[in-house]
């Protein structure tokens, strides 16, 4: 057993520690300062906002979900949501390898709107246009209503009859875009409106889309298209059947989300699964149709999982409980060193008080350079953290008074139980990173949240402890207040136990 | 308070120690009859599986007139009855939970409401989740509970021992099923959130388990040379020494979850907070019991089973039994005394008996 005044040899510097955390404090915040990142980025359910995630599935038999149709999906779904104009919004993959969600945020209040066209991803179809008209509603029952088109039922004329092209709603996509019946559609201006046939050539049978200028035609843009095999006979078969119909009937509207792109008319039988389409483009039309044509043939379908539409009431108030809630925690936590550990508290005070500084300086850094956005559940991951990290502390100071029960004095304590809590902090906290990171990396959505700040936060713990709770230990040791084991210092051989105790206890 | 602390130092010198590990019998039992508990409500009740886990929907409004029959009628009237749940929630919120709808069904709901209690569709906290969702992050989740037994049986067992590991897996599934068990019995409703919070009770009751099972390896580094204790003896004195800590740790971990859970469950009503901090809040005691009460005596079971193990208890034993008797029965002072004698320096009067 050890001699009670045997000096430690120590490493102990506490300066140069205190040192590197200034340094480390200063910089975090000097990278803040120059990223301009003066606010935490908060989540949609912190601000207010819509998100929906989507589960990819393969939209038929033959196609697989992997890993490079999924980037493909985000990508087209993240262009789409681009084209809306909507600030801010995000379209990311979440999870890993080919197992991934894909999450759309777009936040305000406008959020909703957004996500419901996107989130249509519904297959690009070719149909035969069986009738058109002027995008308004037709009078009933005037002699001017189109004429009831044959071969499609009476509740498909009515519902062309009435069909308003002009209102919104006709233009958001209907999503009862059903492949196998005969429906009502309005194009994308609003102007026209059409009776459809059920599809005969789907988006995924295009191999190939582009805008180009046609110097045939007289310079003018037009989008060319290539379909793949089964593309090249029901296109073939679709062309050579309307080509010499009347009009409308010899038109192919290219449908997407129940939303009639382009109509075009088939001049001739087209087998060779080539086609161009030309008409009075603009260069943005003809590559908008292209893009469509390519987007159309996206590799999956998705299911949608789930939808979240937070309003900016409730995000603001789940804000404040969030904050409110560490504020608690963390002040019941001061009470209760305070109160168990006396003099020692000012210690698990100021270790927490740099541990939340480093915390916010992170969050501020990585909203800028890695798009952290802190949500509810990772605040949560943050007040859990408050727990692991005083746990360090405790850890450390009943080491300490132990080895003062062991005889030593407080300056040889902190050193000597310093080696041994130092294990006992590494292992705890390697086992609560894993369990983080594993959460991060098997979770979706919130859960990922709450695992990055946890993890986060225990690595801030460590840092911390090691770098500003045991210096300061070293410098308080040399106190007098601390070294001649005055009744609140935490440390007095009372404390410890060591000397005789006036109480008795119930064991 | 001062009680307290005599009680850490006398802990630590064994003066005073609680026979844990001796009494593995009782633990067992005890915990045996929670888990059958948890068995029989898991078999007989199931899970209160939040909309996340089987599909649905949920509206929530803010309106200071409108009441439960009044939104009930007004959804109905909508024509959705199915799985139609409608809450108040605080004082001015109402919401409304239905089953698994179609997208025109959907709008129904929120045009209802706009017209009937004059808010705005924006202003409406919308939750819409699809059927097959749920088995999407359930089986996310036991991928992940999966992975994490694995990762943290090697990693403990490459830092300390194989048993421990063994022995810490045993305490964490312990704590899960006792978890799901209260879940399952009380009624609680399971949503993603509280699946976190089981993932992280976990991490927690093993970060206690860790923290005892590093005293134990530093009890029992040398202990086949002095013959001294037994390695039950030792563990149990391990785990006398860190139950001040252990104390300490769980009160200071439950302190914040506790304030997250008054604040989600009285501020916000319900929601992520609410049933993540609920999870934590009954894993994080069931934990703290459990790396106390469970993983200790498990490991000492395992490790006495070990022929290196059993000739030093039969070396100890030969020693005298009055040893044995300082561990095993609390509190006897003079015998104790003779075990810890070198560790107490000149402060070592007999004390006061902790009990008779």
């Amino acid at each position: 057993m050890s001699t009670p005044n045997k000096v430690v040899k120590s490493s102990a510097r506490p300066g140069r520690a205190l040192a590197i955390l200034t340094l480390i404090l200063v910089s975090l915040g000097a990278t803040a300062f120059v990223t301009d990142a003066s606010e935490v980025r908060l989540g949609l359910d912190l601000r207010g906002g819509t998100s929906v995630t989507l589960q990819p599935r393969a939209s038929t038999a033959g196609n697989e979900v992997t890993s490079a149709a999924i980037d493909q999906a985000v990508e087209i779904i993240r262009q789409r949501v681009n084209s809306l104009g909507v600030a801010e919004s995000e379209v990311t993959a979440q999870g890993s390898g080919d197992s991934r969600q894909i999450v759309i945020s777009v936040p305000g209040e406008n959020g909703r709107r957004v996500v419901d066209l996107v989130g249509q991803t519904a297959e690009l179809r070719f149909r035969q246009v069986l009738a058109s008209g002027l995008g308004v509603p037709t009078p009933v029952d005037t002699s001017t209503a189109a004429t009831p088109v044959a071969g499609v039922s009476e509740s498909v004329n009515q519902a062309f009859a009435n069909l308003d092209c002009t209102s919104s709603t006709s233009l958001q996509g209907t999503g009862s875009d059903d492949p196998a019946a005969a429906i009502t559609a309005c194009s994308k201006d609003g102007g026209t409106k059409y009776i459809l046939a059920p599809a005969e050539v789907l988006g995924r049978q295009i191999s190939k889309a582009s805008a180009g200028i046609n110097t045939q035609a007289g310079s003018a843009w037009s989008v060319s298209l290539t379909f793949n095999g089964e593309g090249t006979s029901a296109f073939g078969q679709l062309t050579a059947r309307v080509t010499s119909l009347p009009e409308p009937t010899n038109q192919v509207a290219i449908v997407l989300d129940g939303i009639v792109q382009s109509s075009p008319r088939i001049t001739e039988a087209i087998p060779s699964g080539t086609a161009e389409i030309t008409g009075s483009f603009e260069q943005v039309e003809a590559q908008d149709l292209a893009n469509v044509l390519k987007y159309g043939a996206l590799p999956l379908a998705f299911d949608r999982g789930e939808v979240q539409q937070v309003s900016p009431t409730l995000g603001s108030e789940q804000l404040t409980a969030g904050l409110l809630a560490g504020a608690i925690g963390l002040l019941l936590v001061t009470i209760y060193s305070f109160f168990y550990y006396r003099g020692l508290g000012i210690v698990v005070t100021g270790s927490l008080t740099v541990a939340a500084v480093m915390i916010y300086l992170l969050a501020l850094v990585l909203g800028e350079t890695i798009g952290f956005t802190l949500t509810l559940a990772g605040i949560a991951g943050i007040i859990v953290a408050i727990g692991i990290t005083a746990d360090s502390f405790v850890v450390y100071f009943e080491r300490i008074r132990d080895e003062i029960r062991e005889g030593r004095s407080l300056r040889s304590a902190v050193e000597s139980g310093w080696v041994k809590a130092r294990h006992t902090i590494l292992v705890a906290d390697a086992v609560s990173i894993i369990a983080a990171a594993l959460l991060y990396f098997f979770a979706v959505g919130s859960v990922q949240g709450f695992a990055f700040t946890l993890g986060l936060t225990t690595l801030v713990d460590l840092l911390v402890v090691y770098i500003f709770t045991k210096p300061l230990m070293t410098l308080m040791a040399k106190l007098n207040f601390f070294n001649s084991g005055h009744r609140f210092s935490g440390v007095s051989d009372k404390s410890s136990g060591v000397s005789r105790p006036t109480a008795s206890v119930e064991a | 308070m001062s009680s307290i602390k005599g009680l850490g130092g006398r802990l630590y010198s064994g003066e005073t120690s609680f026979n844990i590990v001796g009494n593995a019998r009782r633990w067992y039992v005890v915990s045996a009859i929670f888990t059958l508990l948890s068995i029989g409500a898991l078999a007989l009740q199931g899970l209160h599986l939040g909309i996340e886990f089987k599909g649905g929907s949920a509206y929530t409004f803010t309106s200071t007139t409108a009441t439960v029959e009044q939104a009930r009628t007004a959804i109905e009237g909508a024509g959705i009855s199915s799985e139609l749940i409608v809450q108040k929630v605080g004082d001015t919120k109402i919401r409304v939970q239905t089953g698994s709808l179609t997208n025109t069904q959907s709008d129904a709901v929120e045009s209802v409401i706009v017209s009937t209690f004059g808010v705005t569709a924006e202003s409406i906290d919308t939750q819409i989740i699809g059927p097959s969702w749920g088995k999407e992050i359930t089986k996310k989740a036991l991928y992940g509970l999966i992975a994490f037994l694995l990762v943290i049986m090697l990693f403990l067992a490459l830092i300390f021992e194989p048993k421990m590991a063994i022995a810490a897996i045993v305490a964490v599934v312990h704590d899960v099923f006792i978890t799901v068990g209260i879940y399952a019995l009380v009624g609680f409703d399971v949503t993603p959130a509280t699946v976190i919070g089981f993932l992280t009770i976990l991490g927690y009751s093993l970060y206690d388990t860790v923290v005892v099972f590093d005293k134990v390896r530093e009890n029992t580094r040398s202990i086949t040379s002095t013959s001294k204790q037994t390695y039950t003896q030792a563990t149990n004195l391990a785990v006398n020494q860190t139950l001040v800590r252990s104390i300490n740790t769980s009160v200071i971990a439950l302190i914040p979850v506790g304030s997250i859970l008054f604040v989600g469950a009285g501020l916000l009503g319900a929601g992520t907070l609410k049933d993540l901090s609920l999870a934590l809040f009954i894993g994080m005691i069931v934990g703290a019991y459990s790396s106390i009460f469970i993983a200790p005596p498990v490991l000492a079971q395992l490790r006495e089973k070990e022929p290196a193990m059993i000739a030093l208890a039969k070396r100890v034993n030969a020693r005298g039994a009055a040893v044995v008797n300082s561990v095993a029965v609390s509190g006897s002072v003079p015998v104790a005394t003779a075990t810890v004698t070198d560790r107490r320096g000149p402060r070592n009067q007999p004390k006061r008996k902790g009990r008779k």
